[in-house]
């Protein structure tokens, strides 16, 4: 679990969360919140429905604003940050709109948009970048299908494609693995290692998990602020686990199946 | 048989061109099938986006801003234009401030403009005919009005072509439109204002009631007949100009109503192609599930 440590990226920051606090309207969603991740690392953010792991995300991405502390991404504020398109976020597959008639060449060309001028037409490079993220995550014989057409794995790969043809150097996930066939959460294994070889941070918010235990570097363990955070084996103590989830610990250092959202 | 034919075709050329032989008719032809083109391109997006209640709600509330532009001697689509907007604004804001949900607080902003704007056409003392208003005059259409819809069409269009790609992601998938810098805020208020443009121009040609149709009709009958964006684009707006035209024609030859005509055509061409369509009419589902 140390290879993070022995990849060239060394100490530089891509995620730099210091003591944040969210809340809406006066209800606290998150507080005192800190994490910092260097480049090339994989981390997965566990907690369970409404422990703020989506407001992590939200702030991240600039949607909320924190009311106290300071959130850096590559060592900018996040809307220079977005501007910059180093933030990428791969929704989870039910959040779209997949009668959209718009075909998956087209959904990952959505990523280039941040980097194109004020028409969207894309340049050569832009069809390039396209090209290569559809061969990454094996779309291309798919790529004039309507994204309607495609099973729920592929589904998740063209977003996955968009956030690589974006080239952002953070990468936020959505339940990746949810309601994925064996070949996407196979090839996902595998992008996700090239990513952090890359140089790249990749967040993956989830409550699954044994696949924490097999793809994440680091875990944080959240419920309305972090708890623990650190290498995996270190952080998956049952202590932790049963703060983190208030009492109730997963059957999760077993190995079995850890929660119903398996079975959708 | 060719002398048939020949009758025929005479027939339907006279059916064609005898109309146009009538200024009013050859404008009236000429601003539906300009209006129906611009609001057909819009409709993509408001069935895209689900904001069919939006549009008729838009479309409602420029009642009195209609009626006070009159009354001040404006130009209507500047009163229509800022009634329109506030009422989005104002649905918006209550929808905000309050834990009503949103289906109703549209439902009662826009008729509570609506009930305003026919209270205001009662008590002002001008020559603004009502049924123009909520049924469309476009056999009757002065030259001004004709300037103010070109005027109206072009910034609409001008808008929809410049941001196409954008407004397409804002439709489709928000959060990654905001999460690469885009402003999605002021997307929203911007086809917002479009709409209330597009409202104004529709205004002309079918009126309040049924402006509403041209501008989620087309975006539906398009919707059904293809996968990708830009032919179902084309499409409605095809569909969309066609029917103004040929509802114009049809209300000269069966002396009707042009609005019902206009929207009746755009009815039919629907449920044709619900019918019809080669993938997702309800026929060819029937025909598969057949051994």
């Amino acid at each position: 679990m140390d290879q993070c440590r022995s990849i060239p990226f060394g100490d530089r920051l891509r995620i730099e969360a210091d003591q944040i606090c969210v809340d809406y309207n006066g209800v606290v969603a998150l507080y005192d919140a800190s994490l910092h991740l260097r480049a090339g690392c994989i981390c997965g953010l566990v907690g369970m429905n409404g422990s703020g792991k989506s407001t992590l995300f939200k702030a991240l991405m600039g949607f909320v604003r924190p009311s106290r502390g300071t959130i850096q991404i590559n060592g900018l504020s996040v809307p220079r940050a977005q501007r910059d398109q180093a933030v990428a976020y791969v929704p989870q597959s039910e959040e779209v709109d997949c009668s959209f008639p718009i075909s998956v060449w087209e959904v990952v060309m959505m990523g280039r948009y941040g980097s194109m001028n004020l028409l969207r037409i894309p340049r050569e490079s832009d069809r390039l970048a396209v090209w290569h993220a559809l061969e990454r995550v094996e779309l291309l014989d798919l790529r004039h299908r309507p994204i309607g057409a495609l099973s729920g794995g592929q589904r998740k790969r063209a977003f996955l494609a968009r956030a690589i043809a974006q080239r952002a150097s953070v990468l936020l996930l959505d339940e990746p693995f949810n309601g994925v066939d064996v070949r996407t959460e196979k090839l996902m294994a595998e992008l996700f290692l090239q990513f952090r070889h890359e140089g790249h941070t990749i967040l993956i918010s989830t409550h699954d998990l044994s696949h924490v235990r097999e793809f994440c570097d680091l875990v944080v363990l959240i419920n309305k602020t972090v708890l623990a955070y650190g290498e995996t084996a270190e952080v998956f103590t049952p202590e932790n686990l049963a703060m983190t989830f208030g009492g109730m610990v997963p059957n999760v250092l077993s190995g079995g199946p850890t929660s119903t959202e398996d079975f959708k | 048989m060719t002398e048939l034919l020949a009758t025929a075709t005479a027939t339907g050329l006279s059916w064609l061109l005898e109309p146009l032989s009538h200024e009013f008719m050859v404008r009236a032809l000429v601003v539906s099938a300009l209006v129906g083109g611009v609001c057909g391109l819009l409709s993509c997006y408001m069935t895209l986006k689900g904001w069919a209640l939006m549009g008729d709600a838009v479309s409602h509330a420029v009642m009195p801003g209609v009626v006070v532009a009159y009354a001040l001697g404006l130009p209507f689509s500047i009163g229509a234009f800022v009634f329109g907007v506030g009422s989005v604004a104002l649905i918006g804001f209550v929808k905000q401030k309050s834990r009503v949900k949103e289906d109703t607080v549209i439902g009662l902003v826009f008729t509570g403009f609506f009930a305003l704007g026919l209270v205001l056409v009662s008590k002002t003392r001008s020559n603004i005919d009502l049924t123009h208003i909520l049924f469309g005059n476009v056999l009757g259409i002065s030259i001004a009005d004709i300037q103010q819809t070109l005027l109206i069409s072009g910034i609409v269009v001008a808008i929809l072509l410049v941001l196409r790609r954008d407004f397409m992601l804002f439709c489709f998938d928000p959060t990654h439109a905001r999460s690469i810098g885009i402003n999605t805020g002021l997307l929203h208020y911007l086809l917002l204002s479009v709409l209330s443009l597009a409202a104004v121009a529709g205004l002309q040609t079918v009126g309040i009631i049924l402006v509403v149709a041209m501008l989620i009709t087309p975006g539906a009958t398009a919707y059904l007949l293809t996968d990708r964006f830009d032919r179902m684009t084309l499409l409605a707006i095809l569909s969309s100009a066609l029917s103004s035209v040929l509802g114009v024609y049809i209300s000269y030859w069966t002396d009707s109503s042009t609005a019902g005509c206009i929207v009746l055509v755009q009815t039919v061409l629907f449920l044709l192609t619900f019918l019809l369509a080669p993938r997702y009419g309800i026929l060819k589902v029937q025909r598969s599930l057949a051994p």
